[in-house]
């Protein structure tokens, strides 16, 4: 059954016609094309689909596309300015070497986002809690939490 | 110098902004998609399957069965081809199969326009089966009455080897008297790659080809496979591989493309999917082997290894795949990491069993063996009563080993200097003295364990790579490898390489990531820790041609000799002043436009690789245990690795954080659980027990980097080494914590909660601690 | 994709009853970290959901005159660790919801979703029970308000029908005043985990801290639902805090669990647990009133 349903994805009003049965996930890749939401799971143990749903981070794979109705929906893909430039956070993934096959990249620079929404600091073991629902097989998180902590740490590593 | 520059990686920019494509974000928009049907028994044989309600599914385009498909038997391991018989894979499967081996096993396959439509149908089909009991252990599948499971194999062994090293008897020399003997089963057990990015693929004909779209780390090799499963020329079959979410041996497998292929053949060219659930890619595809190891050791009074006996059993699950190649690497580690005075015994066993079949996993048996070897070690140390570290530095390799049956030696030697850089890390022997007599409920341990691994394959199996260089009209390289990327970091240090070798600038080398088996050199992929080393040596071969090619027509129209001239920074200049003579964008705007000689400058060179080298390194820990609820928790842990010159050390370090969190759950938790019908019980990654970051400490890598003769710049292995030792020197330190030998991994909370309850650390009455 | 049948959109409670009854394939959604991954395996495959995912009305949260806290049940995990309210009054109850799952699981999943799908191992659910929480049901005869100790009937069954929402989770003043508590999540994992055991405990002390006044205990995972021990609590209460009080707990607990052995984790792990977790959630409860250097001691130190 379709429903139309009206989202801001990406700062961008859009309204179109879903399945209900979608998830969120489906719909931004395969009617958006939203392609950095990946799926690792389908039951929301692995984070690589993580979005921002009016600025909170929810696994998309396990989230009603229909739920989204009226909602603020960001991806990696809406981070992009105008210059192609980076944010600060999807810089330090580079420059920290946090990034390897790159499949649960995504998701995480979207939990750095919410995070940067707080203006807070955080201690490593409060930021190893806060990427916790994201699964890495590459990196052991070792840099991914030095990314992390250059830009939100309460004590960066130098 | 372009050698060991922390570049950052080609590939972060598209994959920080989400533009990186990997196979599921290319699927054409009238793909189809094929959902396997999975058998509901592990051993045994379909009889029959009743589709008729299955089709009424509103969405099924086409349901095939395994009486449907050619009868074909292929190989899947993704190894070289063999040109002689006898070393070929074992081809023991088909598209889909009647004889059902595994719990899950292909049986049929739905294709519809929609994934609900194709579940739907598949779990309509009535399958009726002949049921055998399954074999889930190898003692259960060598027992006599047991059935079997491939007909060309009785007894259920896929292979066996063995052999005999020194003078002597070992039964003769423990009779004799006078040494300390030493025995124990050490066992490991399944468990699973987890790349984040599933198995996935898609299919589709264009002019009588087909074309397959897959993540996979040989493409080259699903090509060949393709070609045999389908009895199909292999010049009509062209592989394509996008960004890979990770694969560590799992996709070094040839796992479904077949079948996609075969598949796509049957709507008439049209796109097809088959993008495999979490649930059947820990499952149904492959596994690290469980090995068990029966070992026997003599040692004098002075600590000198004077004889061992290894037998092994691997269990291979239903199908070959890599087969006994894994069982015999692991006995090799027992042979090459210590060298007895006396003699060493060694006997293998590769077993056909019904659990998830065994394949390429992150150090290909070595990790299981290094369990084994340094569990092993340590008890023998312990035994004769001395310091472990100590120990080892008496009996390990040493400089210039050589492998007696192989040949395969160690040209360049740093395993002494990373255990002594790993003793003065975790300060051993102040923390060896300082925990050596505890009591109460948590308690502390150190603990550590060596391993040596060889770099590529040669020369048990064929070792080739090949390289191209492209000169653009503005004086950059397009640089094409066959050689896989696949979340590694492979096409930055290709580029650095590539850089070192002509001359021209990083910035200015364009690597292309995706394989097109249609347009890439051969390469045999991603596979040992064989790619900075053999491909790596196709860079030079090729840039040495490459940068020839362009002296040779910088000379022609500079008229001055190529010799006297080199590349440095993107231009020709004078190779003992250094002055600029040409900027490489001039020579090749004149060599595409010249009107009066123009020429593509390219190269392509295969370098076929006929040596190898060992990598060696240690890792140590420092643990406490939380003895009444099973708890461990990594205090510290070093890996400290001689893995020759490194590349790039920053990505260097990050591939050493991976592998010893993947060692790190290896050793603390992770299993596939098999219930007694052969169906694993954990097969999601809520219940598959992967480390996630609260479980993982902060990981420490260490390198003794000395330059290694053999490799292209100096180089040898480091991708898989850092996840072999962690789980041993885990084990080792909780001996040393608690005196109580662990033998089978994982060393989880429930197993050592069980085993300190028998062993008097826990009280089991309910007024313990009154 | 869900193999969904249709979804429905109730404006409040009473609209979601309504529609539960007229749609008998249909089932309550709030959250849907749970009900989506049934529908996936196909337990749950073709049902109609009523989603209460945005009901603004059971996201409340509030303080009576009387010092009785409500608690709505659409409020996600995040929200609950996160809310003032809890913070000042329950805050192991906010401890006990930040266990759950990881960051974007505690951002969707919502407590009435923990409780009303049944299950032993829910983190809020022990917690609740030692809380003496009430919850307030509303079906088509109105509502009916019980005591969570009535709630569960079995593994995965509670008292709630099929068209009954939950509106309301209702903890008391006498609950929570003076009371200090600690939730212990035993997983194999430190995130991403179902409860191997999961262990609530809730002490008041007298007011030289030498004595427990009144005490809770509750286990998840120690039996087919979530428990409390109200034996063991009788026999507890008074008692000076000393090693005796954390060995009679240690030993009378084991009376009144009835774990079981699963290829997660056998009954014998389970029952070491049961006691060792007892002890150190009490110690950490106690730690929190204020008993100085209780933390260390017995089996070990949480």
């Amino acid at each position: 059954m379709l429903k139309i349903i009206h989202m801001n994805v990406n700062g961008k009003e859009v309204e179109l016609a879903v399945d209900i049965r979608e998830s969120l996930a489906d719909t931004l890749r395969d009617r958006l094309g939203l392609t950095s939401v990946k799926k690792g799971c389908g039951v929301g143990e692995c984070g690589a689909c993580t979005v921002l749903v009016d600025g909170t981070s929810v696994d998309s794979c396990i989230y009603l596309t229909v739920w989204a109705e009226g909602k603020r929906v960001l991806t990696v893909e809406g981070l992009r300015s105008g210059d192609g430039g980076l944010t600060p956070i999807q810089q330090a993934f580079i420059d920290e070497a946090a990034v390897q096959c790159g499949f649960c990249t995504p998701g995480l620079i979207m939990t750095a986002v919410e995070l940067s929404g707080t203006g807070k600091t955080y201690t490593r073991d409060e930021l190893r809690r806060l990427i916790s629902g994201h699964l890495c097989r590459c990196t052991g998180y070792e840099n991914i939490l030095n990314a992390f902590e250059k830009i939100f740490g309460k004590n960066p590593k130098t | 110098m372009e050698i060991g520059k922390n570049r950052r990686r080609v590939d972060a920019w598209a994959k920080v902004t989400g533009t990186a494509k990997y196979t599921a974000d290319l699927y054409p928009a009238n793909c189809l998609t094929a959902k396997v049907i999975r058998s509901t028994i592990a051993n045994g044989r379909v009889v029959s399957m009743d589709v008729r309600e299955a089709l009424k599914v509103p969405g099924v385009v086409k349901i095939v069965t395994c009486f449907d498909v050619p009868d074909i038997q292929f190989p899947t391991p993704g190894h070289p081809w063999s040109v002689e018989k006898s070393h070929q894979d074992i081809a023991d499967r088909k598209l889909l199969n009647e004889r059902v081996r595994v719990y899950g096993d292909d049986i049929g396959a739905v294709i519809a326009e929609d994934e609900l439509a194709a579940e739907k149908a598949a779990r309509l089909v009535r399958v009726t089966y002949e049921t055998y009991e399954p074999l889930l252990s190898v003692e259960a599948a060598m027992a006599p009455e047991a059935s079997r499971i491939h007909e060309e194999k009785p007894g259920n062994i896929v292979a066996s080897s063995g052999f005999k090293i020194g003078e002597g008897d070992f039964d003769r020399l423990k009779e004799d008297g006078g040494l300390i003997y030493v025995s124990g089963t050490y066992t490991t057990q399944s468990v699973q790659h987890c790349h984040l990015e599933v198995p996935v693929s898609f299919a589709y004909m264009e002019a009588g080809r087909i074309v397959v779209v897959t993540s996979t780390q040989i493409p080259h090799i699903v090509r060949r496979v393709i070609s045999q499963a389908l009895g199909m020329d292999m010049g009509k079959i062209r592989v394509i591989k996008p960004y890979v979410g990770g694969g560590f041996g799992n996709k070094q497998d040839v796992l479904y493309e077949p079948l996609n292929a075969f598949l796509a053949t049957l709507v008439g060219g049209r796109p097809v999917k088959i993008e495999l659930s979490r649930e059947e890619t820990l499952g149904c595809t492959r596994v690290r082997h469980a090995i068990t190891f029966k070992l026997e050791g003599l040692a004098d009074k002075e600590g000198n290894l004077i004889a061992r006996r290894f037998t092994g059993y691997s269990n291979q699950g239903g199908y070959a795949s890599h087969a006994h190649a894994i069982m015999a690497n692991a006995a090799n580690i027992f042979k090459q990491l210590y060298q007895d005075k006396g003699v060493l015994e060694s006997k293998s066993y590769t077993v056909y069993t019904n659990i998830p079949t065994g394949g390429a996993m992150r150090g290909y048996g070595i990790p299981q063996g290094d369990f084994g070897t340094e569990a092993f070690i340590e008890d023998m140390a312990w035994a004769v009563g001395m310091d472990p570290l100590e120990f080892r530095l008496k009996n390990c390799m040493k400089a210039g080993y050589k492998d007696p049956h192989l040949g395969i030696a160690c040209y360049s030697y740093g395993l002494k200097d990373c255990m002594e850089k790993g003793r003065a890390y975790i300060h051993w022997d102040e923390k060896r003295e300082a925990y050596a007599h505890q009591t109460g409920p948590v308690r502390r341990g150190v603990g550590m364990a060596i391993f040596c691994y060889k770099t590529g394959v040669h020369p048990i199996s064929l070792e080739t790579a090949s390289c191209r260089m492209i000169l653009n009209q503005d004086g950059s390289m397009q640089l094409q490898m066959g050689a896989a990327e696949i979340g590694q970091g492979a096409d930055t240090v290709f580029t650095q390489m590539a850089a070192e070798s002509t001359g021209i600038s990083a910035e200015k080398i364009h690597i292309q990531t995706f394989q097109d088996t249609d347009v890439s050199p051969f390469d045999t992929g991603a596979y040992a820790s064989r790619q900075t080393y053999v491909s790596g040596k196709a860079i030079r071969k090729t840039g040495l041609l490459f940068k020839s090619k362009i002296l040779a027509y910088a000379s022609e129209k500079l008229h001055i000799p190529g010799d006297g001239m080199d590349i440095r920074d993107d231009a020709v200049v004078d190779k003992e002043s250094g002055d600029i003579l040409l900027t490489l964008g001039a020579l090749a705007e004149e060599a595409f436009y010249s009107l009066d000689h123009s020429v593509h400058i390219t190269a392509e060179a295969t370098s076929h690789c006929k040596d190898n080298t060992f990598a060696t390194g240690a890792c140590f820990v420092e643990l406490e245990v939380d003895i009444p609820v099973g708890k461990i928790k990594i205090r510290d842990i070093i890996n400290v690795h001689d893995s020759g010159r490194l590349i790039n050390p920053k990505l260097a370090e990050a591939q050493v954080h991976g592998g010893m969190s993947m060692g790190l759950g290896y050793a603390l938790g992770e299993k596939l659980i098999i219930d007694d019908q052969g169906r694993p019980r954990n097969a999601d990654l809520l219940d598959y027990k992967m480390p996630t970051a609260m479980d993982t400490p902060d990981l420490h890598a260490a390198f003794v980097e000395i330059a290694d003769e053999t490799g292209p710049y100096g180089n040898k292995a480091l991708g898989e080494p850092p996840a072999i030792p962690v789980a041993p020197a885990v084990r080792n330190a909780l001996l040393h914590a608690t005196g109580i030998h662990f033998n089978a991994l994982p060393l989880d909370p429930q197993t050592l909660v069980e085993r300190f309850m028998k062993e008097g650390l826990i009280e089991t009455e309910g007024t313990a601690y009154v | 994709m869900y193999d969904l049948k249709n979804i429905y959109y109730p404006e409040s409670p009473e609209e979601a009853v309504r529609m539960l009854e007229a749609d008998e394939n249909s089932v309550l959604v709030c959250g849907g970290t749970d009900v989506l991954i049934r529908i996936r395996e196909g337990r749950l495959a073709g049902v109609s959901l009523v989603s209460l995912n945005d009901m603004r009305e059971l996201k409340r949260m509030e303080r009576e005159s009387d010092g009785t806290i409500h608690i709505g049940p659409a409020v996600t995990f995040s929200a609950l660790s996160d809310d003032p309210l809890i913070r000042e009054y329950l805050p192991p109850l906010g401890e006990a919801a930040g266990t759950v799952g990881g960051p974007q699981i505690r951002n969707m999943g919502t407590i009435g979703g923990n409780i009303c799908n049944g299950a032993t191992s829910a983190d809020t659910a022990s917690m609740l029970k030692a809380l003496n929480a009430r919850l307030v049901l509303l079906g088509s005869g109105g509502e009916r308000e019980i005591s969570i100790h009535d709630f569960y009937t079995g593994p995965g069954r509670t008292v709630r029908r099929r068209e009954e929402v939950l509106t309301d989770i209702r903890v008391a003043r006498e609950d929570y005043e003076d009371m200090y508590g600690a939730y212990i999540k035993y997983g194999k994992r430190d995130a991403m985990e179902i409860a191997t055991l999961g262990c609530a405990v809730l002490a008041r002390t007298d007011t030289d801290k030498t004595h427990i006044r009144d005490i809770r205990i509750a286990y998840g995972v120690a039996a087919p639902t979530p428990i409390r021990c109200f034996q063991t609590e009788e026999a507890l209460r008074g008692r000076p805090i000393d090693a005796a009080l954390f060995a009679r707990l240690r030993r009378d607990v084991l009376s009144e669990v009835s774990p079981r052995s699963s290829w997660r984790a056998s009954k014998t792990f389970r029952i070491q647990l049961v006691k060792e977790l007892g002890e150190r959630a009490l110690r950490q409860a106690l730690a929190r009133a204020g008993v100085p250097d209780i933390l260390k001691g017995g089996g070990g130190h949480a």
